[in-house]
């Protein structure tokens, strides 16, 4: 849902969202009423970064400004050089006091962002494992008008901790030299510091008014407690979907079809002959590959089914995955519409993301529509996904965190598939261009100059 | 390197307007339609908690919500079994730990409920049954599960639990003073009987374990939804089941369907486009605006869609209302801004194909009724969550909203009577929904159109349009 009027007044088009100052607001951000501090809770590597950085990836990409507070990022700020775990004894008083001052500043940020800055979550990833610590953040919240929400991740398992460490702490800027052992010995004594005051969420009596999740060995079992509204509920659904299995998702677009070759966009025409050579290609590509368990998924439109059929395997066909609904510009060339429609052509290009076709869609719209798709994605395992260009710029954007004003620009050109593997904190992109030749369907925003010169790109 | 082999041609689907591959002229496999989620094997859901803890009030929400969303989903209350093999109740006594008599015929009723789910899901195309019955013990559990591993069943457990005296109260009072049990007894005898057999179960009552059912699929529901505790989902249908779960309340709230004003293509019979209001139209806009004043509603949200028609409706009721794009009219695709009389004219094979599966129906390059049912899924969830609430859109919009809390199945869903100026006052009761129809005294036009008899292609336009309603 595009942006929508608080109150009564005019029924404002696609236009009157455009207006300057306004923000870019979804559905989801306009049903966020006050701010809210997500507060993370657990022992260090429990993924609290991890679920931090998906979450605020995920929340923005929906449309609902959100910002990450690592306390680490803080604490590394005011002690330029780490030197061991003696840093965080509990008994270290020089210590404790320079951590407090780290999230008093943090804090202070929070509000910034959530006061002066439009920001509507804030999420704040530090251990906060102590009543004393969240009472803090509580009263800070409660001055201030936020709601809190907290998420504790909870994990006993031995191979769980020493996977985490390896895979994002052997690298941390604490340790430079990088020696595994070191830093897997040194950080586990880290561990331990921490544990001796660690006082997990009591949901049955010191806590039992809080609203939190606590997530249990990394998914296997979720705590709810008092879910105050909407926002909460959709966080609370996407920590319950997320998993950590290594899998790839691939993703493509169909083979060149008839109405790319003539420059039409939308539509549903078939395949053009190097549009089948490509699916013949992909089909190739993919058995090499040799994956396991291999999900296939097309839209509803015959360009990405006729693609997927040569594959030979079984796929499940998506309606919300179809391409970006043109309207009254469907099955028209750029030149076309230029011609026929000047004004929205050029609208268009000035706010490529909010601008809805006349009697069709936005990216906006898409991003929305496509929603249900990448929550089914972080549930799944290895998904192969035909799209479409529009469609495949969505789902790109969310798996390596493109703004809104990047989204409508991303590259994917035809006959190329995209391998994203999660990695650390993010995603590994490896891009694969098989051998067929097509055409390219890219339109860069316009400059200045050649707009004012009524240049087409 | 292996030979390229032809890809199989498509053909689409004249009625879904979906392309599927074929061999020799017949539909072939390999191809999915994903409707809303697809469940490979049969789910069984099993209810866990003692009496007058809201087992059958989610059982039938949850069926309700389920066979909406497309997932074919029955109930099975064991309770139901009981009355129907012993044909008068007489007491809590029959509930009693050591009544042997009582113990043999529920045990009997328990596996013939079972065998029908079995029948259900295994040769009826069930994708989900809901087993609603206390199901307090661990052995009984135990049983149930081995009956769905042997049958190629997930089994996935929702408990409820309620120590709050108030709500159980209450409970009684909702549904179960009424219940065929108590049929000849006075509130006070029903109620002192009912709180009598809870404690039958009280004894041997033994909850999902963290430790000792730590292997199995569950959600246990803590005090009405004040807490959850959530094990092992499996699949997206039990992710779905939860998320559900989780959105549902039962704060007493009324919500308020209605379509736009009259717009001045209403007028001409022409269905879909952008128009504004007629004139009545406008009326109507006042009469709603009165009509909600009176009627003191607490915290009301009002809802309307994007198209001009709901939403000048809702500007003269001078609140604040909120703009849904998914609230937009279903999309005939090429028949926008036809009337009916046009759409025979051009397409009569699509209007016949129309009539005869008006549900699974797109129109070409537009939607169906079950795409449109699709895309209002979170109107709903946002609908469960919320209180009082407005919602100002369109006939077929109006249809499917109300057919999820009517329970209507899909074949009357697109014939549902919504007409114009007239709202529907839905309050849930018991087990289902109270409805009040509120005409508010503004003509129209009547935009219904009943299903002809004559749904052939081959019939002639005086049959396919003689249930058209009249107009400009």
């Amino acid at each position: 849902m595009s942006a929508v009027p608080r109150h009564g007044g005019p029924p404002r088009g696609k236009v009157g969202a455009l207006r300057g100052g306004e923000k870019k607001c979804s559905w989801a951000s306009y049903m966020t009423n006050s701010p809210t501090l997500i507060v993370m809770i657990g022992l260090p590597a429990r993924g609290k970064t991890y679920v931090s950085k998906k979450l605020t990836r995920y929340l923005n990409w929906i449309g609902v400004p959100t910002k990450v507070f690592n306390l680490g990022v803080y604490r590394r700020e005011a002690v330029k050089s780490y030197k061991s775990y003696d840093f965080f004894r509990h008994d270290n008083k020089e210590a404790m006091e320079i951590r407090k001052r780290c999230a008093l500043v943090a804090l202070e940020d929070v509000k910034a962002y959530l006061l002066e800055e439009c920001g509507q979550i804030a999420v704040f990833d530090a251990t906060n494992t102590t009543r004393e610590r969240r009472d803090l953040i509580l009263n800070f919240a409660k001055e201030n008008g936020f709601k809190v929400f907290f998420v504790e991740s909870v994990c006993d398992d031995p191979e769980v901790i020493a996977a985490n460490i390896l895979e994002v702490k052997v690298s941390s800027p604490d340790y430079p030299e990088r020696n595994r052992e070191n830093v897997m010995d040194d950080f586990l004594k880290r561990i331990e510091c921490y544990k001796v005051t660690y006082q997990p969420l009591d949901p049955d009596a010191y806590d039992k008014d809080l609203s939190f999740i606590k997530v249990i060995n990394v998914g296997q079992r979720f705590l709810v407690n008092r879910v105050q509204d909407y926002i909460q509920s959709k966080i609370v659904y996407y920590l319950m979907n997320i998993h950590v299995q290594p899998r790839t998702i691939y993703l493509c677009r169909h083979g060149e079809s008839e109405y790319n070759l003539v420059g039409k966009i939308g539509g549903d025409s078939g395949l053009s002959p190097r549009g089948k050579q490509f699916a013949q290609a992909l089909k190739q590509f993919i058995e090499e590959q040799e994956i396991v368990d291999l999900k296939v998924w097309t839209s509803q439109l015959k360009r990405t089914i006729q693609t997927a059929e040569s594959l030979g395997v079984t796929y499940e066909q998506w309606k919300i995955l179809n391409e970006i609904d043109a309207g009254v510009c469907e099955e028209m060339t750029y030149a076309e519409i230029e011609a026929k429609y000047p004004d929205e052509f050029a609208l268009r290009d000035q706010e490529k993301y909010l601008y809805r076709y006349p009697g069709g869609e936005s990216y906006q719209d898409l991003v929305q529509r496509l929603e249900p798709v990448i929550m089914e994605l972080e549930r799944q395992g290895n998904v192969l996904v035909i799209s479409h260009q529009a469609v495949m710029r969505c789902l790109l954007a969310y798996f390596l965190d493109k703004s809104a004003d990047e989204l409508p620009y991303l590259r994917c050109p035809l006959h190329t598939i995209l391998k994203l593997t999660p990695v650390a904190y993010g995603c590994k992109v490896e891009m694969i261009t098989l051998n067929v030749e097509a055409v390219n369907t890219h339109r860069d925003k316009p400059s200045l100059n050649s707009r004012m010169a009524g240049l087409t790109v | 390197m292996a030979a390229a082999s032809p890809a199989r041609e498509l053909t689409q689907n004249p009625l879904q307007k979906t392309w599927e591959p074929y061999d020799n002229g017949l539909p072939a496999g390999h191809s999915a339609q994903r409707g809303v989620c697809m469940t490979n094997c049969p789910t069984l859901i099993v209810m866990v908690g003692l009496p007058a803890r809201g087992k059958t009030y989610i059982s039938k929400k949850l069926t309700r919500y389920l066979n909406w969303i497309g997932v074919p989903t029955k109930e099975f209350n064991v309770g139901q079994y009981r009355r129907d093999l012993v044909k008068k109740y007489k007491s809590f006594e029959f509930f009693l730990p050591d009544n042997e008599e009582g113990l043999k015929i529920r045990k009997q009723c328990a596996l013939a409920a079972l065998n029908d789910v079995r029948q259900y899901l295994s040769e009826e195309n069930g994708h989900v049954a809901v087993f609603d019955a206390t199901n307090t013990t661990r052995e009984r559990r135990e049983t149930i599960y081995k009956f769905g591993e042997e049958n190629g069943y997930k089994t996935f457990f929702v408990e409820s639990v309620c120590v709050d005296p108030e709500v159980i109260a209450a409970n009684i009072v909702q549904v179960k003073l009424g219940s065929p049990d108590y049929v000849d007894c006075s509130n006070d005898e029903a109620t002192e009987d009912f709180m009598k057999r809870i404690e039958c179960y009280k004894n041997s009552y033994e909850t999902l374990d963290e430790t000792l059912d730590k292997d199995l699929s569950y959600i246990k529901i803590m005090d009405v939804g004040r807490s959850y505790l959530v094990n092992r989902v499996m699949d997206h249908i039990q992710s779905r089941i939860v998320y559900y779960l989780m959105n549902i309340h039962v704060t007493p709230r009324s919500i308020y369907l209605c379509r736009h004003g009259e717009s001045e293509l209403n007028l001409k019979g022409r269905i879909g486009g952008d128009p504004g209001l007629s004139v009545r139209g406008k009326e109507f806009a006042k009469s709603l605006a009165q009509f909600i004043n009176e009627q003191n509603i607490k915290d009301l949200k009002v809802w309307t869609s994007q198209m001009k028609r709901t939403i000048q409706t809702a500007e003269a009721l001078g609140v604040p209302y909120e703009q849904w794009k998914v609230l937009n009219e279903i999309d005939a695709g090429v028949c926008e801004e036809m009337t009916y009389e046009e759409i025979q004219e051009n397409y009569p094979l699509e209007f016949a194909l129309r009539d005869q599966d008006k549900y699974r129906y797109r129109y070409p390059k537009g939607e169906s009724y079950e795409d449109l049912v699709q895309r209002l899924e979170p109107v709903i969830m946002e609908l469960e969550r919320q209180e009082n609430v407005l919602v100002i859109c369109h006939q077929a919009v109006m249809r499917c909203l109300l057919a999820y809390f009517l329970d209507k199945p899909a074949e009357q869903l697109p014939y549902l009577k919504c007409p114009l100026h007239t709202v529907l006052k839905l309050t849930p009761v018991a087990y289902g929904c109270k409805v009040e129809s509120i005409f508010l005294n503004v003509e129209a036009v009547n935009t219904h159109r009943d299903k002809p008899e004559n749904v052939g292609v081959d019939r002639s336009r005086e049959e396919a349009l003689r249930t058209v309603p009249n107009h400009l």
